[in-house]
C-alpha cells in the first residue's frame, strides 16, 4: 500500500464509523453540534497517531502475553496527557465533551489499530495509518454533527440560518441513532463499491 | 513480531512501561498544573467581573451559607464602600448541578448573573447560558417590584421554552444568592 | 429510602446508560442479535460494573484524592489506574469463576474478555467519582453505598435495553428490509425509536 493510500483509506474504504463500525459511543454522544463532533474527532486523532507511533516502537520488545496491558497503559498515558492539555488550554471544549475524553482509552478504534497495524509496521507507516484512520473518524463525526445541528438547532458551526427552535429530538439521544442509521444507508448506497 | 514470553521479560517490560508512562505523566502534570489553575481562576474572575458593576475592586473569597449549603461570595467595593456582592450559588438543575455567579447590588437588586458550570440538555436547558430572552432579564432584575419565581409559579421570570426545571433551578439559585446577601446586610 | 428508589428509577429508566448516556454501544450493537446471548452479556456486565465501581471508588478515595493516604492530589492518574484495575478485575473474575463456579463460567465466560473495552464500565466508574448527582435533592457526590447501588441499577438498565433491543432484532431478522437498510442501519433506526420511547420517562425524576 502506498503512503498516499494509507492516509486516504480511512475516508471511505476503511471508514471507522460507517464501514468498520468502531467507536460508536463517542460518535453518538458527542455529535450534538458540528464543533463538538469535530473536537472529539481531533482529540481521538491526536491519541491515535501518538499511540500508533509509540506502539510500533515497543511492539518488538513486548512479550506476547503482556502486549494488551502494555498497549492499554501506553494509550491511557496519551489520553491523560490530552486531558491535561485540554483542561489547561481549551476548558470550554473539555467540559462539553465530558466523560468521553477519558473514554478515548476504551475506544476500540485505537486498540484495534494497535493490534491490526501498528505492532507490525514501522513508525512512519504507523503514524500515517493513524492519521488516515483518524481523519476518517474526524470526517464522519463532523458530518454527523453538521446534520444533527442543522436539524436540531437550525445552525452550522454555531452560525444560525433558520430562526426559531429546531427539531429538538435530533440533539437528544434518539436523533443520534436515527441520523447515524440514515447516514449509514446513504453511505452504503452511494459510496461503497459493490 | 512480538518477543517470546517468559516471566523475566514480562515483568521487566510491564514495569518499564509503567515507569516510563508515570514519568511522562508526572512531567506533563507538572508543566500543565499552573496553566490549568490559571484557566480555572480566569473563568471564575471573568464570571465575577460580568456580574459586578464596572470599575469595582473585588475582594478575596468569603465563606457563606447559600440556600443552606456552604458557598462563597466576593465583595465589590468602590471608593472603600461595598457597592455589590458576587455570590456563588448551586442548585439542582435537570441534568445535575447548576452553578451560577450572581451579582447583587448593595441596595438589593440583582445586577447580573453568569453560569459557572452546568450539565443541562444541549438545545433545551443549556440555553440558560445563551438564550438572550432568558439571560437578558436578569440584568437589573428589580426584586422590589418583581417576584423571583417563574411565571408558571406566579412570579415574573420568563422560563426557557420547554425547560421549566432548568428555569426553576436557575431562579432558585438567584433567589438563594439574593437571600444570602440580604442576610449579610443585617 | 426515597433517595435509593430515585437512584434506581433514574439509573434504569430516565438516564438509561445506553439509550440516554451512550455508554457501551459497541457490545450493545454487537451481541444483541439473539436474546439468549444478550442476556448472558447483560449478566456479565452487571457483575463487572458493580464490582469495578466498588473497587475504583475505594481506590479513588484512599489513593488518589488529596484526603487519601498520600495527601496529594493524584486524580490525574484516574484514567490510567481505573482502566488497569478494570482489566485486572475482569481477568480475576474470569479465573475465579473458572475455578469456583464452572457452570456460571460456561454461561458468562465468552463475554468476559469483551468487557474490558466496554466503555460503560469505565464510564460509570469515572462518573461516580467525578460528577455531582442530584436525585431530587441538593447536588452532592455519592457515598460508597449509593455509588454501588447506582452502578448496579445502571447495569440493570443496560440489561433492560439490551434484552428489549435483542427481542426487536430477532423480529427484524424475519422481515423483508430494503437492501441498503439491512443489518446495522435498520438496527440503529430501531434503537432511535426505542430511545424516543425512553425519553418519555424523563418527567419522572
Amino acid at each position: 500500500m502506498s503512503k498516499m493510500q494509507l492516509i486516504t483509506k480511512g475516508l471511505v474504504k476503511d471508514n471507522p464509523t460507517f464501514v468498520l463500525i468502531l467507536g460508536m459511543c463517542p460518535t453518538l454522544a458527542t455529535t450534538t453540534s458540528a464543533i463538538n463532533g469535530l473536537s472529539m474527532g481531533l482529540a481521538t486523532l491526536f491519541v491515535l497517531v501518538l499511540s500508533n507511533m509509540a506502539i510500533s516502537l515497543v511492539a518488538k520488545v513486548t512479550p506476547d502475553k503482556v502486549h494488551i496491558p502494555v498497549y492499554i497503559v501506553v494509550i491511557a498515558t496519551f489520553v491523560t496527557v490530552l486531558q491535561l492539555l485540554m483542561q489547561a488550554y481549551t476548558p470550554g471544549i473539555y467540559s462539553a465533551l465530558g466523560v468521553f475524553i477519558p473514554l478515548i482509552v476504551v475506544n476500540c478504534i485505537i486498540l484495534g489499530r494497535a493490534e491490526a497495524f501498528a505492532c507490525k509496521h514501522n513508525v512512519i507507516d504507523s503514524a500515517l495509518d493513524g492519521i488516515g484512520v483518524g481523519l476518517g473518524f474526524v470526517a464522519s463525526l463532523t458530518v454527523i454533527g453538521i446534520v444533527r445541528e442543522i436539524l436540531g438547532s437550525g445552525s452550522v458551526f454555531g452560525w444560525k440560518f433558520i430562526t426559531g427552535d429546531g427539531i429538538l429530538a435530533f440533539i437528544m439521544a434518539p436523533g443520534a441513532f436515527l441520523v447515524l442509521g440514515y447516514l449509514m444507508v446513504l453511505f452504503n448506497k452511494y459510496l461503497v463499491k459493490k | 513480531m512480538a518477543a517470546k514470553s517468559n516471566l523475566t521479560n514480562m515483568a521487566v517490560v510491564l514495569a518499564a512501561t509503567c515507569l516510563i508512562c508515570a514519568a511522562i505523566l508526572g512531567c506533563v502534570y507538572a508543566v500543565t498544573a499552573a496553566p490549568i489553575a490559571e484557566t480555572n481562576a480566569n473563568i471564575q474572575k471573568a464570571a465575577i467581573a460580568a456580574v459586578l458593576p464596572e470599575g469595582v475592586e473585588v475582594s478575596e473569597a468569603v465563606p457563606v451559607k447559600v440556600g443552606g449549603e456552604d458557598s462563597e461570595y466576593y465583595i465589590g467595593t468602590k471608593d472603600g464602600a461595598p457597592v455589590a456582592y458576587a455570590v456563588k450559588s448551586t442548585t439542582s438543575g435537570f441534568g445535575g448541578a447548576l452553578t451560577l455567579m450572581v451579582g447583587v447590588t448593595a441596595d438589593g437588586k440583582v445586577y447580573n448573573t453568569s453560569v459557572l458550570s452546568h450539565t443541562e440538555t444541549p438545545g433545551l436547558g443549556a440555553k440558560c447560558t445563551s438564550d438572550p430572552a432568558f439571560t437578558a432579564q436578569w440584568k437589573g432584575f428589580d426584586t422590589g417590584t418583581k417576584i423571583l419565581s417563574v411565571k408558571k409559579d406566579g412570579g415574573d421570570v420568563d422560563a426557557i421554552t420547554a425547560s421549566t426545571i432548568t428555569s426553576r433551578a436557575y431562579t432558585l439559585a438567584v433567589k438563594n444568592a439574593y437571600e444570602a446577601v440580604k442576610g449579610l446586610a443585617k | 429510602m426515597m433517595e435509593i428508589l430515585l437512584i434506581i428509577v433514574s439509573a434504569i429508566f430516565v438516564n438509561n446508560v445506553v439509550l440516554a448516556q451512550f455508554l457501551g454501544i459497541c457490545p450493545f450493537l454487537g451481541v444483541s442479535k439473539k436474546t439468549s446471548t444478550a442476556a448472558g452479556m447483560s449478566a456479565a456486565v452487571c457483575f463487572v460494573i458493580t464490582l469495578a465501581t466498588l473497587v475504583t471508588y475505594l481506590l479513588n478515595k484512599y489513593l488518589l484524592l488529596p484526603t487519601g493516604i498520600f495527601k496529594v492530589d493524584l486524580t490525574f492518574l484516574q484514567t490510567i489506574l481505573f482502566i488497569l484495575v478494570i482489566a485486572a478485575l475482569v481477568q480475576m473474575v474470569e479465573i475465579v469463576l473458572k475455578k469456583s463456579a464452572p457452570s456460571l463460567y460456561q454461561a458468562l465466560g465468552i463475554y468476559l474478555p469483551l468487557i474490558t473495552t466496554n466503555c460503560a464500565v469505565l464510564g460509570v466508574a469515572i462518573n461516580v467519582v467525578t460528577k455531582q448527582f442530584t436525585f431530587g435533592g441538593a447536588p452532592h457526590m455519592l457515598g460508597l453505598g449509593d455509588a454501588v447501588i447506582y452502578a448496579f441499577a445502571t447495569s440493570l438498565g443496560y440489561g433492560l435495553a439490551m434484552i428489549l433491543f435483542s427481542g426487536l432484532r430477532e423480529h427484524l431478522e424475519l422481515n423483508d428490509v430494503p437492501k441498503d437498510f439491512k443489518g446495522l442501519p435498520i438496527a440503529l433506526i430501531t434503537v432511535g425509536i426505542l430511545a424516543m420511547a425512553f425519553m418519555g420517562f424523563s418527567g419522572i425524576a
